[in-house]
């Protein structure tokens, strides 16, 4: 029964859609204008019955209904619960469903929550969103039913890929869809703003704590996504270039992009069409990153479950979705007045700049993620990695750091370099003390060298927006922007340190042992099986003492599962403040040996404590705008109630 | 002071441009054949047990009993969803002709979509088991459809090909059925 109902609310939520749509749209062309009352309810109770729909996944995946087909093609009884929970976005169709439901439950909120904006351009954003969002309706109805049962209900699953068998599933998918698919807001208010010309600032400010809350998600889940791979693989890695990184990466750009164009234009009324543009693109890129990885035309170390049909009917969806938006844009953008003019010299130069170096990596890790297809096209096979991505996308970070760090110091419209001379001097002056002094350390690369060189200047640099103010007084929002540039420094350096300074070491050790990496001296203690709930496992306890210190021990394990048969190296890791210690358990060898992978990794975790300080000045900044929204709203609210008063 | 100037025209039209582009290069890319030499690593190793159910109502279902049997033959990986298994059909239609015994793995597919297929593209299949959660599929490490696999006489898999049989590909397949038979 319960998948049954799960299906009826996903019908009704596709019928409420299709209401939404045309409530929302008739009115536009005069039409019908007694519909428009019903858009916004319609929003809403769609959001409901996705969660509804979703709450039917998530208990039949809970209760491993077997006659369900997804549930027996990917969840086994004897799972550990919280996998069995995980589980349920863990699959195509699952996270399909969780695209929608967050989808639904997002324009459900806009509807409720939004009043600033003209009705004409609600009424088209919402039908916007309603458009989109029948476009996946139709997917998983047709193509992906989640609820699809058997003829015959299955007497085991098939379990869930082992490597999915990690905490890390229950939190990343759930964080970068909630981050892919709230552009999918920005991108309608894109939508809705074209169809209706009304872009200015009160549109920006509808739009950025979308932005913001979607840029949030998006960085965590990143961030979240390459520890995951990190710890997970074994590889010692932390981002690859793979195209499923890629395509989270993608939108993350160009929502980063759009976040400050549109400040620009709430702060300045500048930037219009560019600002539109952005919308557009943050959101295209989600779609042509969940096609990229769905359709199976990239080859990846995500292996989805791939058919043809699915490939075609996203591509489609793409076609229409993206074509039909860019066509609108190329049609009605020029007719878009223009906005405020600015200096060269000026915050809002800056900010373009930037716009322009973000736009220009986004185009780089584009091209070299769909670079293999167009060899492949000609004839070739090929896989683009580090060798392209590093240098080209360096020659554009670079500019890009120097500027962000001058940046925030600008005045808005025009300013003269001269007046931030003082703090010019003091940056460059720091990159040129870091740089003598990482000289003197020869043999670190080059792109390490600049990495290392600028966390440093960019870290003073991001603190210097504080300086001379009051900081209790200062606004949220400038605490926010701070505290995510002086994250980018923190992350740069974690990177930076890693490929520069990282040690590594492959030995065949005998128990009892001992092998040195970097500063750390490791004894093999002994090996012996271990058994999980679904797995069974070798463990190789590990001594570890840092330069003649006491030892403490790791458990780095390689697990059988057999439920898929599969095996997992799950590495053991030890953090310390200025590094960590990464260990993966290999093959036995002939001679009662036992392989170890061992790593030396200075300073590597700032990588992900920088995302996290990123991700929390976004955090910040999003409070501040909707205290001061709210703030706004109460203060008009009561100078209509006086006035009222004085009226009568 | 200077401004953005008034975009010109054609340049509203370049992400448009750009976009297509894309969607043309994907489009190729989607309906070029997945065919592509992989040694798997099951070559050499038997058969996994297996019991899949009738797929359709004219054609028994497949077990692993029914292909230890003494005499080669392919164990083909299909859907009727699958483009490309369309374009082997006459290849299979061809060796099933030439007296190899072929059984099919219907993936993930419906009884009625499955008997229309095979109404219009011929039905090689002495056996047809549904494989409606990719059990066997991903047991004898096939990651797409069609695949098709040449298993000896005691139930060992001896070559797998990925992606659809071309009519070039006769001549190796046929080889392997000969090299599995001594």
């Amino acid at each position: 029964m319960t998948a049954e109902f799960g299906l009826v609310a996903l019908w009704l939520a596709a019928a409420l859609a299709a209401l939404q749509l045309i409530a929302g749209a008739l009115p536009l062309t005069g039409r019908g204008g007694e519909l428009a009352g019903l858009v916004r309810p319609a929003a809403a109770v769609q959001g409901l019955l996705c969660a509804v729909s979703f709450a039917a996944l998530v208990v039949l995946f809970c209760q491993t209904d077997l006659s369900v087909k997804l549930v027996a093609a990917n969840s086994h009884s004897a799972k550990p619960f919280i996998y069995k929970l995980a589980g349920t976005w863990g699959n195509h169709e699952g996270s399909m469903l969780l695209w929608v439901t967050v989808m639904g439950l997002s324009g459900a909120f806009v509807a409720l929550v939004e009043r600033r904006l003209p009705e004409r351009t609600m009424l088209a954003t919402l039908a916007g969103q309603a458009f989109v969002s029948l476009g996946f309706y139709a997917f998983l109805l047709m193509s992906s039913n989640p609820f699809e049962r058997l003829a015959q209900p299955k007497v085991e699953g098939n379990g869930l890929n082992p490597l999915l068998q990690d905490i890390g599933l229950a939190f990343h998918p759930p964080t970068l869809y909630l981050g892919y698919v709230g552009l999918s807001v920005a991108f309608s208010f894109a939508i809705g703003a074209l169809i209706t010309r009304e872009v200015g600032p009160a549109f920006a400010r509808a739009m950025r704590p979308w932005v913001l809350g979607a840029w949030i998600f998006l960085t965590l889940g990143i961030t979240a996504g390459s520890y995951w791979a990190y710890y997970e693989l074994g590889w010692g890695g932390w981002w690859f270039w793979d195209p499923v990184e890629n395509a989270s990466l993608m939108p993350w750009l160009a929502a980063t992009a759009l976040l400050h164009s549109v400040s620009v234009l709430a702060a300045r009324n500048a930037l219009r069409a560019w600002t539109i543009m952005l919308g557009v693109v943050a959101f295209s890129m989600s779609m042509v990153g969940t096609f990229l990885v769905r359709s199976g035309v990239l080859t990846s170390v995500h292996a989805f479950a791939v058919d043809p049909e699915r490939g075609t009917f996203i591509l489609a969806l793409l076609a229409i979705n993206i074509g039909g938006a860019l066509m609108l844009f190329a049609l009605r953008a020029g007719t878009v007045t223009e906005g405020e003019r600015f200096a060269v010299t000026s915050r809002e130069g800056a900010l373009v700049f930037n716009n322009v170096m973000l736009s220009a990596i986004l185009g780089i890790v584009l091209f070299g993620t769909l670079y293999p297809l167009l060899a492949e096209a000609l004839g070739a096979r090929v896989s683009v990695g580090p060798p392209y991505f590093n240098p080209m996308g360096a020659l554009f970070v670079v500019p890009m750091l120097v500027v962000m760090a001058v940046g925030p110091l600008l005045r808005w419209r025009r300013d003269r370099i001269g007046r931030i001379r003082h703090e010019l001097i003091a940056i460059a002056g720091l990159v040129g003390i870091a740089a003598i002094g990482l000289a003197a350390w020869s043999g670190i690369g080059l792109l390490p060298f600049i990495g290392l060189a600028l966390a440093g200047a960019l870290a003073v640099a991001s603190l210097m927006p504080l300086r001379g103010r009051r900081l209790l007084r200062t606004p949220l929002a400038t605490w926010g922007m701070v505290l995510a540039h002086f994250g980018i420094a923190i992350a740069l350096f974690g990177m930076a340190s890693e490929s520069a300074f990282s040690v590594e070491k492959l030995v065949a050790a005998k128990v009892g042992e001992t092998t040195q990496v970097g500063p750390w001296a490791i004894r093999l203690d002994g090996v012996q099986p271990v058994a999980g709930p679904n797995w069974t496992a070798i463990e190789a306890p590990l001594s570890a003492s840092y330069r003649g210190g006491s030892a403490v021990v790791l458990h780095p394990q390689a697990r059988s599962f057999w439920q898929p048969p599969q095996q997992t190296a799950e590495s053991a890791l030890l953090t310390r403040w200025n590094g960590q210690l990464y260990v993966v358990l290999g093959e036995e060898a002939d001679d009662g040996r036992w392989q170890l992978r061992l790593w030396w990794k200075p300073f590597a975790p700032l990588i992900w404590l920088g995302g996290v300080l990123i991700a929390l000045g976004g955090l910040l900044a999003l409070l501040g705008r909707v205290i001061a929204d709210l703030r706004r709203i109460a203060a008009r609210e009561k100078i209509a109630y006086r006035r009222e008063r004085q009226g009568r | 002071m200077t401004t953005p100037k008034a975009i010109a025209g054609w340049a509203l039209w370049l992400p448009l441009g750009i976009f297509a582009l894309f969607v043309g290069l994907v489009l190729v890319g989607l309906l070029r054949p997945a065919s592509h030499e992989i040694e798997s690593a099951m070559i050499g190793k038997p058969l996994p047990p297996f019991d899949l159910p009738a797929a359709v109502a004219d054609r028994p279902g497949l077990a692993l009993a029914h292909m230890a049997t003494g005499k080669p033959r392919l164990l083909n990986v299909f859907a009727s969803w699958c483009i490309p298994c369309a374009v082997e059909a006459p290849q299979l239609a061809k060796l099933a002709a030439a007296g190899v015994q072929i059984d099919g793995v219907a993936i993930r597919d419906r009884r009625e979509d499955l008997t229309a297929f095979l109404a219009r593209n011929g039905n090689p299949y002495a056996r047809i088991g549904a494989d409606d959660v990719s059990e066997l599929q991903m047991a004898i490490g096939s990651s797409g459809v069609p695949e098709t696999f040449v298993v000896d006489g005691k139930g060992l898999i001896r070559y797998q090909h990925i992606g659809e049989i071309r009519a070039e590909h006769l001549p190796v397949i046929e080889g392997k059925l000969r090299e599995a038979g001594q």
